[in-house]
């Protein structure tokens, strides 16, 4: 196997219902050992693109290939090397973490420890827990450790932490990392962007069914939208500068006097280049729709 | 939180696909789905009331209700417990088969189980082993226990022919495999896990009043006879009465004949129609729904 093709390729994929097209001529690569973030509002087409390389939706058109396979085609050895942590479960759940565990294990040729997992997703004191009992939080965690069970090639992760209180996402991070760590590639939605800008390599973001931008994290929106900006206040109110010099912004503000109030150097984060990419976007689809 | 070690690594994994695809894994798989399933089912209230428990409940209340009553004729009485064994070892097989199955399976369609399964290396004949050796595993508990409750809280008196017993063993076996078959075939009719048991318990019910297990099948007008005679039911019901009636009673049949070599065909033939079926309809899910 040639250990430097991609492990997902993804090129002009579509889907559409009817008229309506979910995913437009999407196209993006993930490298092997690389975490992808695919970003993107509700129904943007964000699940519809991962569970079509899941192999749980058909495509309409163009061509993917995930570790070297159709996804349409791929079949039980295929399987055998991806974990899929879901979007939502709601299972009825009459088995206990420990047993759900160890059952799905056996699924797989190469399984981890199951008390390895339990411990890495922080549920010793549950493992013996009807999962039904747990709280939705616990129970994703389940969801996650599933995910992780067979030691995958390349993990799905369809907005992984939703329900988490901010210390077991700390402790989720911590595990992804471990994982990365291993060698294991990823692809993540989610809605944090503060979890993409931790653990992603490369964004892509998605919004009505096409993708928007692609890149490395910290470069993503472009130079342009990471400009600093620098606050201040002083007698005339708030004040906020564009510099791609904010030293001496601050420098000539000092020089012209009085030490300024609430002095702030902002660079934009994740977040901040995200909203204005969806919402430069949204504006240049209303102005087409206008013409 | 601890960091996983990993015993082999990914890139080993990538290039040893060299587990077993074939047969035996299907089976070990499986097997381990059995425990799974059997665990599971007996830790959920409901199921083991309602399909469980069902078989054992009725017949006491029947017993109770009717004990005052004779089943049989001057010279061979026969109790109501006696009399209505036989149908409720056959309602169990329709209960535990065919109405656990298939809202069992809508309820894992729609709750997420079987997309979670579908995402995994589980063969699909392993899901089916699971299932059927579910129905199987619970199914002979739960007529041991109806015909424990006969002979011991109503003093039924059990055949002591062992030809009796190997009737009652191919009975019990092709009719519990057809019923969770059957079962398997019927989960993809409900559009949803909620309205499944509103779509499978009235299915079930008419088929046991109209196939003896109620109403004794004689007293049925005879269209109603051929009628219940298409479906499965009424072979499995007729087959447990040669098993547990007294010989008198034959001549009641359709037929006047217990009629076996009709019982294995009508149900062998639902069987392969419930395989067929299973085969063209059954998906982990509904792709684009």
């Amino acid at each position: 196997m040639n250990t430097t093709a991609p492990v997902v390729q993804v090129e002009n994929l579509r889907k559409t219902y009817g008229s309506f097209a979910a995913v437009d001529s999407v196209s993006f690569e993930i490298q092997r050992g690389e975490t992808f973030a695919l970003l993107g509002p509700n129904g943007a087409g964000k699940s519809t693109t991962i569970e079509i390389l899941e192999g749980y939706r058909d495509r309409t058109g163009g061509s993917v290939s995930v570790l070297g396979v159709d996804p349409g085609k791929g079949g039980l050895a295929w399987k055998a090397r991806l974990g899929i942590v879901l979007q939502s479960s709601g299972e009825s759940g009459n088995v206990s973490v420990r047993e759900q565990l160890t059952h799905f294990a056996g699924y797989y040729p190469h399984p981890r420890d199951v008390d390895e997992v339990v411990a890495s997703v922080g549920l010793e004191e549950k493992a013996g827990t009807l999962i039904r009992k747990l709280s939705g939080g616990q129970r994703r965690r389940v969801d996650v450790a599933l995910g992780i069970i067979g030691s995958p090639e390349l993990l799905f992760l369809d907005e992984p932490t939703t329900g988490f209180d901010p210390e077991a996402r700390q402790q989720f991070w911590q595990l992804i990392r471990s994982l990365k760590a291993d060698g294991t590639t990823i692809l993540l939605t989610t809605h944090y962007l503060d979890e993409a800008a931790q653990l992603g390599d490369r964004a892509g973001v998605i919004a009505g069914g096409k993708m928007i931008d692609i890149g490395a994290i910290d470069e993503i929106g472009g130079q342009e939208a990471r400009t600093p900006r620098v606050r201040w206040r002083d007698a005339n109110g708030k004040h906020e500068e564009r510099t791609h010099a904010p030293g001496a912004v601050v420098a000539s503000l000092m020089a012209a006097g009085a030490e300024p109030t609430g002095l702030e150097i902002v660079r934009p984060s994740l977040e901040d280049i995200y909203l204005q990419l969806v919402s430069d976007h949204a504006h240049a689809r209303e102005v087409e729709n206008a013409r | 939180m601890s960091t996983p070690t990993t015993t082999s690594s990914a890139a080993t994994a990538a290039s040893t696909p060299s587990f077993g695809l074939g047969i035996g894994r299907s089976l070990k798989l499986g097997f381990s789905r059995i425990t799974l399933e059997v665990r599971s089912y007996f830790r959920q209230g409901d199921s083991v009331f309602f399909t469980f428990l069902f078989p054992v409940v009725m017949l006491t209340i029947f017993a109770v209700a009717f004990s005052e009553q004779n089943f049989g004729t001057e010279e061979e009485p026969l109790t109501a417990a006696a009399f209505y064994l036989p149908g409720m070892i056959a309602a169990g097989l329709l209960l535990s088969g065919l109405q656990n199955m298939a809202i069992d399976i809508a309820m894992e369609r729609s709750d997420g189980t079987l997309k979670r399964l579908a995402g995994t290396p589980l063969p699909v004949m392993s899901y089916f082993i699971g299932k059927i050796g579910q129905v199987f595993v619970t199914g002979v508990l739960q007529a041991a226990l109806v015909i424990l409750v006969a002979s011991v809280a109503f003093d039924v008196e059990l055949p002591s022919e062992p030809s009796k017993w190997v009737t009652f063993a191919w009975v019990f076996v092709l009719g519990v495999t057809t019923s969770a078959v059957l079962g398997i075939a019927l989960s993809g009719l409900p559009r949803s896990g909620k309205s499944a048991t509103a779509v499978v318990i009235p299915v079930a019910l008419v088929l046991q009043f109209i196939s003896g297990v109620y109403l004794g099948f004689s007293m049925l007008p005879e269209w109603l006879q051929n009628f219940a005679s298409i479906f499965p039911l009424k072979w499995m019901a007729q087959g447990m009465r040669e098993v547990f009636l007294p010989a008198s009673f034959e001549v009641m049949e359709q037929s006047e004949s217990w009629n076996l070599p009709g019982v294995a065909i009508a149900t062998g033939l639902w069987l392969v129609i419930g395989l067929i079926m299973t085969r063209i309809t059954f998906r982990w899910i509904r792709k684009d729904s």
